[in-house]
């Protein structure tokens, strides 16, 4: 991943509903997929075990094949700190998730990656999976900055959280140079701890 | 003002408030282990970064490393690679590595209270989201990915927003049969798995004030199933006489001063919380998970409720109303960061002395590191458990998360005293588990079956 910094304002795409709640990190890619030294390929093991037992998994149907907002619902990525997790769906080609709630780690994770992930309520995001479960082909357009999120005529008011959505905004999701830039400051607080400088 | 221990702890880390608004928080000690690091190594050759601070920084092999032989190089060749990778690693950056080969190799979890890196007032990372066990010696410890890593690698510092404190106070004593482990079950069963986020849990209570700490870092380490990002325990003395004398640990007059600000730390009594939640810890029983999260659980005399959730009950092949004890198992496992201390293996031991193991239950012991291996075998626990039917490995994660070679089969039940109930966790996507203390998968093991263990208890147990 490059070190930015690229703005990200506005995520436009085909949507795919993917409906549960709590859908751990272990789902999204089994610990087995773990036994790698780099990133490449894990787009290829998303939910793997779910669509193996499931022909109608959403990640096996053509119908959304290119799909770029993911909507899911509650406690997305709970679990795992696995980053292997939205590393694939980053590599698979999801640049958005719509849901009604996400685990920390993983908002944390995806966002140093570029992945906004917007919250909305129940109602809203059950409409919008409806939607596109009727009609795959209906853009969906999510508004970093507003939180907007629309498809077709249905609107959603969603929200990126705050310190997220600014780094997004300005470009300054990936937060390396950020904290390599005062490192004077760093090493300041650093000598001031006690444990630092042996009690 | 009067402040918790995460507000001053937070505020002593703070380096600057970056432009986004997050916390620019400097971590005092960073855990590296073989899974989540070698992209960021990858990641700072890449930039030429260097790593900022490597005397804060120590790695060990835990996720993949076999634990049946650690001979070189490993028959698992993906293990012999991950574990290759970090060696080199580690010597590129200057890192300090317990690989397979030391005596200090174990879960990460364990071995950074064991040695006395994990001290009070401290903020620890690592990648890996059960780093909220260390939380138990009153530090402020966070799991984070891999980017993450790569950033305390290259700055010491993570970019983070503040979190809410909420207060869980157990109080009272906890009955014969009733442990560390549904105490916590029965927190994230209450407050539900997604009830902590955007909190710090902070333990207490006279409950909390009796257990050790290995019972405390039971507790801490399962804050991140019920969505708490961090857990952590006040320090008192308790804490200060566990890490007396541990080799990481401040020495001499040193230790005193530490003491002294260990003691400053602890939340102030008229400390204002965003939450405060109080349990009895007479109303915590035996407990046991039924579902495919940790906060689908009973006790272990209950059934199953009304209004459980059908994917969960489909999977696992349970219906509603039924009770979970009397379900057969398959495998029984000891071990990992939640329950893999010595002190978890000496209840186990004590009370799976004199019986055995149910001939088709398939039943593992894994110490949580080499230190409490050789604990445990000075102790003579081994041969107790080995006389008893189960197999006595080496130390590592195992089937906690099914990444070497244990692993479940088909949809082989397992009572576990891990950390999650996942589909497909323990590394058989059919596999069920069954989530308990040590000493309730003891009497799993030998009933074959759920069963309780305060009735093995009271069929008289040596003391």
């Amino acid at each position: 991943m490059s070190a930015g910094p690229e703005r990200i304002t506005r995520i436009s795409g085909r949507g795919m509903p993917l409906r549960g709640n709590d859908m751990d990190t272990d789902r999204i890619m089994p610990a087995r997929y773990l036994r790698v030294v780099s990133f490449e390929g894990l787009e290829d093991h998303l939910f793997e075990d779910d669509r193996k037992t499931n022909a109608r998994h959403p990640f096996n149907d053509p119908r959304y094949a290119g799909a770029t907002v993911l909507v899911v619902n509650e406690n997305f990525g709970c679990g795992s700190s696995r980053e292997h997790a939205p590393q694939g769906l980053v590599r698979y080609g999801i640049r958005a998730i719509v849901g009604e709630s996400f685990s920390e780690i993983f908002l944390g994770n995806s966002a140093m990656l570029g992945l906004p992930c917007f919250s909305a309520e129940h109602a809203a995001i059950d409409e919008l999976q409806s939607l596109l479960a009727a009609t795959p082909t209906l853009i969906v357009e999510a508004d970093v900055e507003t939180g907007v999120v629309t498809a077709g005529t249905l609107r959603v008011t969603a929200t990126v959280p705050q310190a997220f959505r600014d780094a997004f905004l300005s470009g300054q999701w990936n937060a390396t140079l950020m904290l390599l830039d005062k490192f004077d400051e760093v090493r300041t607080v650093a000598n001031h701890l006690p444990y630092v400088s042996g009690f | 003002m009067a402040e918790t221990l995460f507000h001053k702890v937070w505020n002593a880390h703070t380096v600057r408030t970056l432009p986004s608004g997050q916390t620019q928080l400097f971590v005092g000690l960073h855990l590296v282990h073989e899974v989540t690091s070698p992209q960021a190594f990858d990641m700072l050759r890449q930039h030429g970064w260097r790593v900022a601070f490597p005397e804060r920084t120590f790695a060990t092999v835990d996720h993949i490393v076999p634990t049946d032989s650690k001979r070189r190089p490993f028959l698992d060749l993906m293990a012999e690679e991950m574990t290759t990778a970090l060696e080199r690693n580690c010597r590129e950056f200057g890192i300090n590595l317990w690989s397979a080969d030391s005596p200090d190799q174990g879960i990460v979890h364990v071995i950074g209270p064991q040695l006395g890196l994990s001290q009070p007032g401290m903020t620890i990372a690592c990648g890996d989201s059960h780093t909220s066990t260390h939380g138990a010696v009153g530090a402020i410890a966070f799991g984070i990915g891999t980017s993450q890593v790569r950033d305390v690698l290259a700055a010491q510092c993570l970019a983070l927003e503040p979190l809410k404190v909420r207060r869980i106070e157990v109080n009272g004593r906890l009955a014969a049969g009733v442990y560390a482990k549904d105490v916590i079950l029965t927190i994230i069963r209450r407050l539900g798995v997604q009830g902590g986020n955007g909190f710090a849990y902070e333990y207490g209570g006279t409950t909390l004030d009796r257990m050790s700490i290995d019972e405390r870092m039971t507790v801490c380490n399962m804050s991140i199933e019920g969505g708490a990002r961090a857990g952590y325990v006040n320090p008192d003395q308790t804490t200060f006489d566990f890490l007396r004398g541990r080799r990481f640990a401040p020495q001499g007059d040193a230790f005193d001063r530490a003491v002294a600000w260990w003691k400053q730390l602890a939340s102030d009594k008229d400390a204002v919380y965003d939450d405060r939640v109080v349990y009895d810890a007479a109303s915590i029983e035996p407990t046991v998970t039924w579902g495919i999260n940790p906060g689908q659980s009973v006790s272990v005399s209950e059934s199953i409720p009304g209004d459980a959730d059908p994917e969960a009950l489909a999977f696992m092949g349970f219906t509603r109303g039924t009770r979970v004890r009397g379900t057969k198992i398959d495998v029984a496992f000891i071990g990992s960061c939640t329950n893999g201390r010595l002190s978890d293996l000496e209840e186990a031991a004590r009370i799976v002395r004199g019986h055995h193991v149910a001939p088709h239950v398939k039943a593992l012991v894994v110490p949580g590191s080499k230190e409490v291996a050789r604990d445990a075998e000075a102790r003579g626990l081994h041969e107790i458990f080995m006389e008893a039917g189960f197999e006595w490995r080496g130390a590592g994660c195992s089937m906690c998360l099914g990444m070497n070679t244990d692993r479940l089969q088909g949809q082989q039940v397992c009572a576990s005293s891990s950390n999650r109930n996942f589909k497909g966790r323990q590394g058989s996507p059919t596999g069920r588990t069954l989530l308990m203390s040590p000493a309730m998968v003891v009497a799993a093991a030998v009933a074959g079956e759920v069963a309780d263990v305060r009735q093995m208890l009271e069929q008289g147990v040596p003391a």
